[in-house]
């Protein structure tokens, strides 16, 4: 019974961490600080706390609601080493072709 | 024959994989496991080719905060407010259906009931209100014009945008009405036609001194839409040929097409997942309700579309954060 009070609690705990981010994520959207928005390291400043936010709030769904973080080490790794690798490697080569194809197309583009 | 097949295929026990549980985990569950990565890897694909459109069209995609401003039942601008809101209700489900999984292990049937009809409520809020964005965005907020070469043209005044219908007055003047099967062209259907023609809108530009156009493309250093003078707005407005209203696959006031096209397509393959998700709950709602695993003797069932409902949750939290935020 103890351990699922404790289970329990944990829910409510990462329901708080992820509408916190969320929270974090719209306030960002909507003021849009300049600093972040026009200044960054390929992408914008913004665009990095995002992606990071983003991240973690699918950690906290993978790992505290879909239970990841009580399955079998390798069980979980088979499923999120697999999803990691390929998505990362679509992500690197098809955004890539999008920045040549803009860097190819846009100077033929009339304004 | 036994030593070949991994699972026991001549007994009721198929389904569940029998005795087999590799890494401790059922048949079943690893099953909807696997099932997921591959519908992971089917978004990250839709994802992907949204990023790559966007990365060719930089400098003119539409601007996301000024395309989603609106609420139900409020006037004004309010960007981001209400997918914040469909996000929270999501989250919100998420966690009624882990504390489903819960009861069910600890075999309390009504409690079980009781949070699965609860994360029902939510997911039906949650596809009623991407219906009701769906809506919002097909109707359009401000109207465009479209020119001869395929550019958006939007209305400013004194920087803010403005809708046709604040500076273009009375009816449609040109007398052009809608063709249908039984009146007009010979069985031939039209789609609805603009408020106003494109020669009113040029006209009562014209009169207005103060109105000036606004482009589809991008100031890369403010990030903000590039604004024509006046003498430049006339002249690209000489170009206009259709007048846009709203969103759907071919046209888009908000700017490219294709950014409909991709909003369209993902977040419609998203809330599909959702209502197949609504409904496999529903199911298991009814079976927990009939006592099929009080019988059975586990809840495990609730467990896996749990797994289900958490990936439709994981997969909206990508979605709102590449198409609302980024």
């Amino acid at each position: 019974m103890g351990a699922h009070a404790e289970s329990n609690k944990r829910i409510w705990i990462v329901l708080g961490i992820l509408s916190l981010i969320t929270a974090v994520e719209v306030g960002l959207g909507i003021v849009k600080p300049p600093a972040l928005h026009l200044n960054g390291l390929g992408t914008s400043w913004l665009n990095w706390i995002f992606i990071i936010l983003t991240l973690a709030k699918a950690y906290y769904i993978a790992w505290a609601f879909m239970h990841l973080e009580g399955e079998k080490k390798w069980f979980r790794r088979s499923l999120v080493w697999t999803a990691v690798f390929l998505i990362s490697y679509l992500l690197f080569i098809v955004l890539f072709e999008g920045g040549y194809l803009y860097e190819t197309l846009a100077p033929l583009v009339k304004w | 024959m036994e030593a070949d097949i991994a699972v026991n295929s001549d007994n009721k026990e198929t389904w569940s994989g029998g005795g087999a549980k590799p890494f401790g985990a059922s048949y079943g569950k690893m099953m909807m496991w696997f099932f997921i990565l591959s519908d992971a890897l089917t978004f990250s694909g839709f994802l992907a080719a949204y990023g790559l459109t966007r990365f060719k069209f930089i400098d003119s995609w539409p601007i996301a905060d000024e395309v989603f401003t609106h609420i139900p039942f409020f006037h004004g601008n309010y960007p981001m407010y209400y997918v914040a809101f469909m996000t929270f209700v999501l989250i919100v489900s998420s966690v009624t259906m882990v504390l489903a999984v819960d009861a069910g292990h600890k075999m309390q049937q009504k409690k079980v009931a009781l949070y699965m009809f609860v994360t029902i409520i939510f997911g039906l809020i949650f596809v009623g209100s991407q219906a009701w964005e769906w809506k919002t965005f097909i109707k359009g907020s401000y109207g465009a014009v479209k020119t001869t070469d395929n550019k958006i043209l939007q209305f400013v005044k004194d920087g803010h945008q403005i809708a046709i219908a604040d500076f273009v007055h009375g009816d449609r003047t040109d007398d052009r009405e809608q063709h249908t099967k039984k009146n007009g062209l010979w069985f031939e259907n039209e789609k609805t036609i603009s408020q106003y023609s494109v020669a009113q809108v040029q006209e009562a530009f014209k009169k207005d001194p103060s109105l000036q156009i606004r482009s589809e493309r991008i100031n890369l250093d403010t990030k903000q839409k590039i604004i024509f003078s006046r003498e430049e707005s006339l002249k690209q407005l000489a170009k206009a040929n259709q007048v846009v209203e709203g969103a759907n696959l071919h046209v888009n006031e908000y700017g490219n097409p294709i950014f409909a096209d991709f909003f369209f397509f993902i977040t419609g393959f998203h809330g599909f997942h959702v209502f197949s998700g609504i409904v496999l709950n529903i199911i298991i709602f009814f079976n927990v309700i009939l006592g099929t695993y009080e019988k059975r003797g586990h809840y495990e069932m609730v467990e896996k579309v749990g797994l289900y409902w958490h990936f439709v949750d994981l997969v909206w939290v990508f979605v709102f954060t590449f198409f609302y935020l980024v």
